[in-house]
């Protein structure tokens, strides 16, 4: 039986799919720490697959380093959404680095895409860097209830200045759920107006870790109007996408 | 990067040597990185290394040359200075490059943080003391596009005292022609009072025909890009249009058109620099001034060619001619207006002949995409980005925003490829 394998080497998590025979087989998930190659080669050691194609941000690493062939996470996302969710035309992912919008046609392919420039807002980096400056653990960040609060807000999207914000709200006696709920409803504005700006067409689907935000999901479910789908393991789609796509070599 | 030693005419420039030094190396590392390290790359490009490799050396000796011989030096930031009146003067015309980050810290002291890249890196350039095109200049031309170089040559000019500006309309009724005319003939009074020299109907038709000799060189190169496979990379092209800012006319179109015979029997042969079928992408935006390699750089390490700039280093500069049919020096004046008039920046209003221009040239190269490249705080062009978006409609099209930095060099990386991969 052909075993294929997807890596998807974000800049938080190392995350591996082994397909047997055309059918899902293991999932691996590991910290891409400071030495991802490393981290990379055990893996496929471990996997011993006839064929791997690498995607995510450190899918250089494994090109440079071996004849791996990549693509773009982008590629990836896309054909991994599709493959949980065949009516799948919307993708959104709130990645470590960066947030991505992806609009397929109706046969899956690549129609359009977004990603925020350069800085962190509205990114993965900046749920995680906010839940630590409130003191959540990444889980319990989004298990905060979106009902029953005042309207805070937080103006600033800049990372560095709205931890400050945080922090003198948090000085003035602002409740900590409060200001969560205020986080992450300026995350998911953000991420609206991206998906506005690409093309809103259903399924919609969350897809990436920060699907498992309850929390943001529901936000973008009213932000959008749409129900929002999110896969029993979001965090799997790149590495399912690059491991079809292996698959077919 | 050469073999002579220059630095004694570098310390006669008044260049912060140090500095200068490190700058030379830094442009000599990412040249061999980025241009020597291409594959299948045409014989005639030899002499495009030779000219980067001599940019500060051998055509600053030229240039210091021509000054002891009486000849004026005169710097320019934009496409719409009459280079043809320069000529006729007898001067020496050199389109000043600021394609690298450099003296940012201190360009801060003078303008704003969020200023374009361009903007920032010809005042670092000046305050860091490191451009010898710069030092060497006796006049630096300046003119009313966007309002960033409007308000930076204001500083410019307090600190060199060399800075004569051209004002530029912003549309193009007939008031704005009238206005522009006498605009024209007025920087040919400052050209002839500076070099001391009467310009003449035989000075205009004779370096008319140098500056349309190179144009035509130009235009040859970039209708050969349209072959595929494409004869000549994205990366070679644009060095070629950017060494036409500052190289010799004359010895510069020679050599462009030796490149252009060999390109030819490439696009004969059915040779190139990428297999045939490779994904091509015509580029659309602000200038790319030396060393501004970046994007191409990325677009052609991903596996596709940039065909095309339809940029001011590039289209804009080359697209037309001048009209050559003038009796008299009032009639080349009005010629030369009308010639420069006809460029389509973006800060001018309306600008709907880009739009009409970026979709014909999306079609002659047969580009299968178009990237449309704004510098960072470059408003006109960030602006115009979305009405090209809607203009271009047969091929994909994307929006980048960027400046000098490497900072975003992965992202962009990411959204290059991502691109890419759906025009395959
Ligand atoms: S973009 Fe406009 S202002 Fe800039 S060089 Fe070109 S014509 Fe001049
Ligand atoms: S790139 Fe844009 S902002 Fe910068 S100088 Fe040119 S027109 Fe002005």
């Amino acid at each position: 039986m052909k075993k294929a394998l997807g890596v998807d080497i974000g800049s938080r998590f190392i995350k591996a799919v082994l397909l047997e025979g055309g059918e899902f087989s293991v999932f691996r998930s590991l910290d891409t720490s400071f030495d991802p190659l490393e981290r990379c080669k055990r893996l496929l050691e471990e996997m011993s697959a006839e064929t791997v194609i690498a995607t995510g941000y450190g899918r250089h690493l494994l090109e440079v380093h071996t004849d791996i062939r990549t693509i773009t996470e982008i590629k990836a996302f896309a054909r991994g959404a599709r493959a949980m969710f065949p009516s799948c035309r919307t993708i959104i992912d709130i990645g470590g680095q960066d947030t991505k919008v992806i609009s397929l046609n109706d046969e899956g392919i690549v129609k359009k895409f977004e990603m925020n420039d350069r800085c962190a807002a509205g990114t993965g980096k900046f749920v995680e860097i906010m839940a630590k400056a409130l003191g959540y653990s990444l889980e319990d960040f989004g298990h905060v209830s979106p009902e029953g609060q005042a309207e805070l807000q937080i103006n600033s999207m800049c990372t560095v200045f709205a931890e400050s914000e945080v922090i003198s709200l948090i000085t003035k006696g602002v409740g900590r759920e409060e200001i969560a709920l205020a986080l992450h409803r300026s995350v998911a504005n953000r991420v609206v107006s991206m998906v506005r700006r690409v093309a809103l067409e259903e399924d919609v689907v969350f897809a990436g870790g920060c699907a498992k935000n309850n929390l943001l999901r529901s936000l973008l479910e009213s932000g959008t109007g749409k129900t929002i789908k999110v896969a029993e393991n979001p965090e799997i789609t790149g590495a399912l996408g690059a491991a079809l796509y292996a698959l077919e070599k | 990067m050469s073999g002579k030693d220059y630095t004694k005419m570098w310390e006669g420039l008044g260049l912060n040597l140090e500095n200068h030094a490190g700058l030379l190396g830094a442009l000599s590392k990412a040249y061999t990185d980025i241009y020597l390290a291409q594959k299948n790359r045409p014989k005639a490009m030899e002499y495009f290394d030779f000219v980067i490799s001599e940019v500060h050396g051998l055509r600053i000796e030229e240039i210091v040359n021509a000054k002891e011989s009486g000849r004026k030096v005169v710097g320019t930031f934009c496409v719409y200075v009459p280079e043809e009146i320069v000529l006729a003067a007898d001067g020496v015309c050199i389109g000043l490059c600021a394609g690298a980050e450099v003296g940012s810290d201190e360009a801060e002291k003078f303008i704003p943080r969020n200023t374009c890249a361009l903007i920032k890196a010809f005042m670092g350039f000046k305050l860091s003391r490191l451009c010898p095109y710069v030092e060497s200049a006796d006049l630096i031309v300046g003119e009313t596009t966007c309002d960033g170089k409007k308000k930076a040559y204001e500083s410019f000019n307090d600190i060199t005292g060399k800075v004569y500006v051209m004002e530029i309309p912003h549309m193009k009724n007939a008031e704005d022609r009238k206005l522009w005319l006498s605009e024209v003939k007025r920087f040919k009074d400052k050209m002839e009072a500076l070099s001391g020299k009467k310009i003449s109907l035989e000075g205009l038709k004779k370096t008319a025909a140098v500056v349309n000799a190179k144009r035509k060189a130009l235009q040859r190169l970039s209708k050969l890009r349209a072959a595929d496979p494409a004869p000549i990379s994205g990366l070679d092209a644009l060095l070629v249009n950017q060494v036409s800012f500052y190289d010799d006319p004359q010895r510069f179109t020679e050599m462009t058109n030796k490149l252009c015979d060999e390109l030819q029997e490439r696009v004969s042969n059915g040779t190139g620099v990428a297999v045939k079928g490779a994904p091509r992408i015509l580029i659309s935006g602000s200038p790319m001034a030396i060393p501004n390699w970046k994007l191409h750089a990325i677009i052609e390490g991903s596996g596709a060619v940039a065909v095309g700039e339809e940029s001011c280093i590039g289209e804009r500069n080359h697209r037309d001619l001048l009209d050559e049919n003038f009796s008299n020096v009032h009639e080349a004046m009005e010629k030369l207006a009308s010639r420069y008039l006809g460029i389509d920046c973006a800060c001018f209003t309306p600008n709907t002949e880009r739009l009409d221009n970026i979709k014909a040239l999306t079609k002659s190269l047969h580009a299968d995409g178009v990237i449309h490249y704004s510098l960072q705080f470059c408003t006109p062009y960030m602006m115009e980005a979305y009405k090209a978006e809607k203009a271009v409609t047969e091929v994909p099209f994307m929006r980048i925003e960027t400046d000098y930095s490497m900072e975003d060099f992965g992202q962009l990386k990411v959204r290059v490829e991502a691109f890419i991969e759906m025009l395959k």
